[in-house]
């Protein structure tokens, strides 16, 4: 930026920009990648080299032959999309064709079409997402079945996810707290490992990329109501420490929930942010008819971020 | 009005659609798929033809006071003709339109050629007005309906193109037609800027 | 004002009960037609209808030209799919099996539930034709049946499954 910003003091000098805030995300999901090359083997990889590069891809051509402005793709943020696609789709064969139409939606409608980075209300990645889970249900529901370390294969056994078992009334016995923590469960490529991705959200938190506000209220709200309906009932609701572990909660709370353009900016209003998500998710899955909510609900509090931000306006300054 | 301008208008220049943005609601309810927004189009089209000679013969007999009521009791009527000879004679196209037929009468397009055209204009205008009116409401639910259709289908007004695979399901969704009627809407008035510039 | 308004909807009225007079016909017959062609679709050969109402539904009772009972074609249906009401004609063959199915009315999702107007026919993967519901229900693998439910449709393969169910139940009770 040479623009030469006029505002009242105090000024406070920062060495942040999009651009390095952009890299550390990326180096922040790097760990929740290598779990899940880990236990879905060369797919997963695969799928998310072709997601990425489809959404630099994207972006380079709307930019240059749509808009016909300065390429942006080196700020890295087509990479951060790109990345949280793949992390939210099966790391299935399919999946290799389908995520580059969702590449596609994310860039092309989810952001450039609002004007890009920055003026995009709703996370890119997860119009994306939700585009294809909506679009493909059949091949977004048909989750690879983690076995092993590392599988070289290519097709892989195919079974439910902990959390559409237990909308079909029949959690596997065999999972158990610790698989859920470490990945050893069926999922989406990138939402397997909560160990993997609080990893990459204390790095996060340590360069003060994001704040801890989002994610606590996000997973305290789901842990507690969660909590509740079990106490309630412990046969039809499931485990809330399992709950937050299983599913795309930790991925959604640390990753998607936190990003800076669609979230709102004060303190109190990300914290309410994080308690409409985390309340949203456990809503629909308990009630809705998808096993897993995250996504919707973290876009349905996207919608209201201005909302938010105008009633949670940080205080004036001396005022 | 010149013959030219009237066709002019109601194909491109001021499209229901495109340009003035009326009756969205069968727009995005009924382009499921090409035939079924050809269809909806075209009994439109009838409907819009025909109330507006019947309203431009009756202009000098219907006192303004009462003119809305009268413009909506003729369009109910040319209406539940086309929905009762629907109903006797394409019975399968009644079952994928259903509601949307009787729903013509609050098509705002109807209601507004009648008041902003038929009403002030001689009947052979006002014919010419409700027909290419009616088609260029036509051409744009057809072209929606084909566009929704090969993407969610992969079929084309009934015929698979791209051979058995599924399609995008949520383009024939609800949503879908939204993104597809906005992203068309994007296309079609970008191309009509340029033709505008260069002229 | 008043005389004008009462004139065009007297003229409007007019015109739509002569109209209505000239497609009365036509629209019952395609009503008609469509029901037959539903029962012809899932019954097997037959002479003679004779159509009643076993509890409180509509039942299409076939018998052969020596006056054989050959089968019947019930109407049934519930509110528990995906989109709400679906709505069958379901065949059965003397002996109570499954000769065939039609939906009349159906709200699933296109491309997912919507797919089961095949997905039970004969040949196909959750073929239920020749099946035998009065022997046992028809249920879907998830419940411990042996039907393959419609991938990603549950629902509507359980409200499919339970309308024929259903339907056999009927079928027991009509009295030939």
């Amino acid at each position: 930026m040479n623009l030469l910003n006029i505002s009242g003091s105090p000024h406070v000098h920062s060495d942040e920009s999009t651009k390095k805030i952009m890299w550390r995300v990326n180096l922040a999901l790097v760990p929740a990648l290598l779990v899940a090359i880990a236990y879905f083997g060369i797919n997963a990889l695969l799928v998310s080299l072709i997601s990425v590069a489809a959404c630099v891809l994207f972006q380079w051509l709307i930019e240059k032959f749509i808009l016909k402005v300065p390429s942006t793709i080196a700020d890295g943020s087509a990479i951060v999309t790109g990345l949280l696609l793949a992390f939210n789709v099966p790391s299935t064969v399919d999946m290799m064709w389908i995520v580059i139409i969702g590449a596609l939606v994310a860039i092309g409608i989810g952001k450039m079409s609002f004007g890009g980075l920055g003026k995009n209300p709703f996370n890119p990645a997860l119009v994306g997402r939700v585009f294809l889970l909506i679009s493909f249900p059949v091949q977004m529901t048909t989750w690879p079945v983690v076995d092993g370390i590392f599988p070289m294969n290519f097709d892989v056994a195919t079974g439910a996810t902990p959390l559409a078992a237990f909308k079909e009334n029949s959690l596997p016995e065999s999972v158990t707290l610790m698989d859920a923590f470490l990945g050893h469960i069926g999922g989406s490529l990138g939402e397997i490992s909560a160990l993997a991705i609080l990893l990459g959200a204390c790095y996060l938190l340590w360069k003060k990329v994001i704040t801890w506000h989002i994610p606590v209220a996000f997973i305290g709200t789901a842990l507690v109501f969660s909590a509740i309906l079990w106490l309630v009932n412990p046969e039809q609701y499931m485990d809330p420490v399992m709950t937050i572990f299983t599913g795309g909660i930790m991925l959604g709370a640390c990753f998607m929930a936190t990003d800076m353009v669609t979230s709102p900016m004060s303190k109190s209003g990300q914290l309410l942010f994080g308690f409409g998500c985390g309340l949203l998710t456990i809503i629909i899955r308990n009630w809705g008819a998808y096993p897993e909510g995250v996504s919707f609900a973290i876009l349905l509090m996207n919608s209201v971020t201005p909302l938010i931000n105008r009633w949670c306006k940080p205080a004036r300054f001396a005022n | 009005m010149k013959t030219a301008d009237i066709i002019k208008n109601g194909l491109i220049k001021e499209n229901p659609i495109w340009v003035l943005i009326l009756g969205m609601c069968p727009t995005l309810a009924t382009t499921t798929s090409a035939i079924n927004g050809m269809s909806m189009g075209l009994a439109t089209t009838f409907v819009l033809m025909m109330s507006n000679i019947v309203i431009s013969l009756l202009k000098s007999v219907i006192p303004d006071k009462v003119r809305i009521p009268a413009f909506i009791v003729i369009i109910a009527t040319f209406v539940t003709m086309v929905e009762m000879v629907m109903k006797a004679y394409l019975p399968a196209l009644y079952d994928s339109l259903g509601l949307f037929i009787s729903l013509i009468v609050v098509n705002c397009i109807v209601l507004g050629r009648a008041e902003a055209f038929a009403s002030k204009n001689s009947v052979g205008q006002s014919a010419l007005d409700g027909i290419f009116m009616g088609l260029g409401f036509t051409w744009a639910l057809t072209l929606l309906g084909l566009v929704r259709e090969l993407l969610g289908t992969g079929c084309i007004f009934g015929h698979s193109v791209i051979g058995g695979a599924d399609g995008m399901l949520m383009m024939i969704l609800p949503p879908g037609g939204f993104l597809a009627l906005g992203l068309l809407m994007a296309l079609i008035n970008h191309l009509r800027n340029r033709s505008v510039k260069k002229s | 004002m008043l005389l004008s308004l009462t004139a065009i909807a007297l003229v409007a009225a007019a015109a739509l009960a002569a109209l209505n007079g000239v497609t009365k016909e036509p629209v019952a017959k395609a009503q008609q037609a469509k029901v037959e062609q539903a029962i012809s679709a899932v019954l097997p050969e037959f002479a003679s209808l004779d159509d009643r109402t076993v509890d409180d539904h509509v039942c299409h009772v076939a018998f052969d030209q020596s006056g054989e009972f050959v089968g019947a074609a019930i109407e049934a249906g519930n509110d528990k799919g995906f989109g709400g009401r679906l709505q069958l004609m379901v065949g059965f063959n003397a002996d109570g099996q499954v000769t065939g199915y039609q939906i009349l009315e159906t709200h699933e999702t296109p491309g997912l539930g919507a797919k089961a107007d095949l997905w039970f026919q004969q040949g196909n993967k959750g073929d239920i034709i020749t099946r035998k519901p009065a022997d046992g229900d028809l249920k879907v693998k998830k419940d411990g049946g042996d039907i393959d439910a419609i991938t990603g449709s549950t629902i509507t393969s359980r409200a499919f499954l339970d309308i024929v169910n259903e339907a056999s139940a009927i079928f027991s009770n009509i009295t030939i």
